[in-house]
């Protein structure tokens, strides 16, 4: 095997296409090093992207965040801009792992692990974040829910590989917030989850919502008709019990040790409507 | 194997050592280096026993490449005592008998001493939360949160005394 440690993306790009044999990218390595010791992937070059400039931090753009792929779950929490205008997807990154964790691991190896319980996914996909993804044939951008395909799966082809995550540009009285079961306090993973984002009206009428959940199919959803069902009204409590109706009909989740189909579509719902309770409060609704 | 080799800064010293690819930072140090204090309890990440700091952020050295910590700072729990100077968090895990066959000890220290520089005063439920990533199987952890929790009140006067 093979460590290569480029200094561009492009660097990177080309050594990831250029790879006879199998090629990994590592970034946090939280998932990358459990992978490689018990055997369970084989490579023949790693390369560490975490010394590109590109990948390094977060910046603050004109259209919104940019939030380097290298960037751990805790250099997120103690930003204290990001935070104030992303609670939700800050909150998800950071209900991943221990300390331990959350000083290495990224957003962007969370989305490329392609679990559909993933924390930071649904939180990433209500917030309309857009992946900058950097290949031998140069960038492109893709929206965070067209990044997995399915468990373990993504859409990007061989030697790309994700250099940023950009968050759009906050329209005032907007937030977000990030929720998901597990039977502990924390070290777990997410049997069902939910991430909401919304604006709302000076008068506290919902604007714009974008639902997403994770855990209950092979890739986190988008849920359009959720979104529809709080948008114009002032969450009252018919439109949550519309909003956590649509929520269950989406899910198409999987029985396993973590939890039976009924149970992931029922707590679907009730995070659903937890979740946009906390959004609302956020952006200032009363 | 092509080797790797690294420059790095552990525990204030330069180092430079040679490994492969595929090593890990905590095989590095107990192999290479011969500093056996951080532990290899379940090698993934879920244990705490090999924490280490590296660029003073608290990381599990076993999800970490040797080659990885190229110019960057290591701090492990050799490091903690300063000379034959005991750190608190070590005085007050031997006064309150917060350990018993001491393999989850060293990441418990190197955890416990990342909290207490962030936050010397935490509550309990925030020294629970800090070390929810360090595991014992003998002790229990009540005794080692109240050992944080006193190392954390002596933490605190000693800063106070550099103050004045």
């Amino acid at each position: 095997m093979r460590y290569e440690a480029p200094t561009t993306s492009k660097e990177a790009a080309t050594l990831m296409a250029n790879a006879k044999g199998k090629a990994f990218v590592l970034a946090g390595g939280t998932d990358l090093l459990v992978r490689l010791k018990s055997g369970a992937i084989d490579p023949d070059l790693i390369v560490d992207i975490k010394r590109i400039e590109a990948t390094q931090s977060i910046s603050r753009t004109a259209n919104g965040f940019r939030i380097g792929a290298a960037v751990s779950g805790a250099a997120m929490g103690n930003h204290s801009a990001l935070t104030k205008a992303w609670p939700g997807v800050v909150e998800a990154t950071n209900l991943i792992g221990s300390d331990q964790i959350q000083g290495r691991c990224t957003m962007a190896g969370n989305m490329c692990n392609a679990s559909p319980a993933a924390d930071s996914v649904p939180a990433l996909v209500a917030a309309s974040a857009k992946v900058a993804i950097v290949g031998p044939n140069g960038r492109r951008s893709v929206a965070a829910e067209n990044v997995a395909t399915g468990p373990g799966k993504t859409s990007l082809a061989k030697g790309e590989f994700v250099e940023a995550i950009t968050l759009p540009k906050r329209a005032p009285r907007s937030a977000d917030a990030y929720l998901r079961f597990i039977p502990r306090t924390e070290m777990d993973i997410a049997v069902v989850s939910a991430g909401i984002n919304l604006t709302i009206s000076a008068a506290g009428v919902i604007t714009k919502a974008r639902v997403a959940l994770g855990a209950v199919a092979a890739t986190v959803l988008l849920v359009p008709k959720a979104a529809r069902a709080i948008i114009g009204t002032k969450l009252d409590d018919k439109a949550l019990a519309k909003l956590a109706a649509a929520c269950e009909a989406a899910c198409k989740p999987i029985n396993d040790m973590r939890g039976t189909i009924e149970f992931r579509t029922d707590v679907a719902g009730v995070l659903g409507r937890r979740a946009a309770k906390i959004a609302y409060q956020r952006a200032g609704g009363k | 194997m092509a080797g790797v080799h690294v420059s790095t800064t552990i525990n204030g010293d330069a180092t430079e050592f040679v490994c492969h690819p595929a090593e890990t930072l905590l095989d590095v140090l107990r192999d290479r280096l011969g500093l056996t204090g951080s532990k290899e309890g379940c090698g993934t990440g879920d244990c705490g026993a090999c924490s280490v700091t590296v660029d003073g952020q608290l990381v599990c050295s076993c999800l970490v490449l040797g080659a990885e910590v190229s110019g960057a700072t290591v701090d492990t729990i050799e490091g903690m005592a300063v000379g034959n100077k005991l750190h608190p968090l070590q005085e007050r895990f031997i006064e309150h008998a917060a350990l018993q066959c001491g393999v989850c000890t060293p990441g418990f220290l190197v955890a416990g001493k990342a909290l207490l520089d962030r936050n010397p005063n935490p509550t309990e439920e925030e020294i629970r939360y800090a070390l929810a990533g360090n595991l014992c199987r003998c002790t229990g952890y009540d005794k080692i949160v109240t050992a944080v929790s006193a190392a954390a009140k002596d933490v605190r006067k000693q800063q106070n005394r550099k103050k004045r």
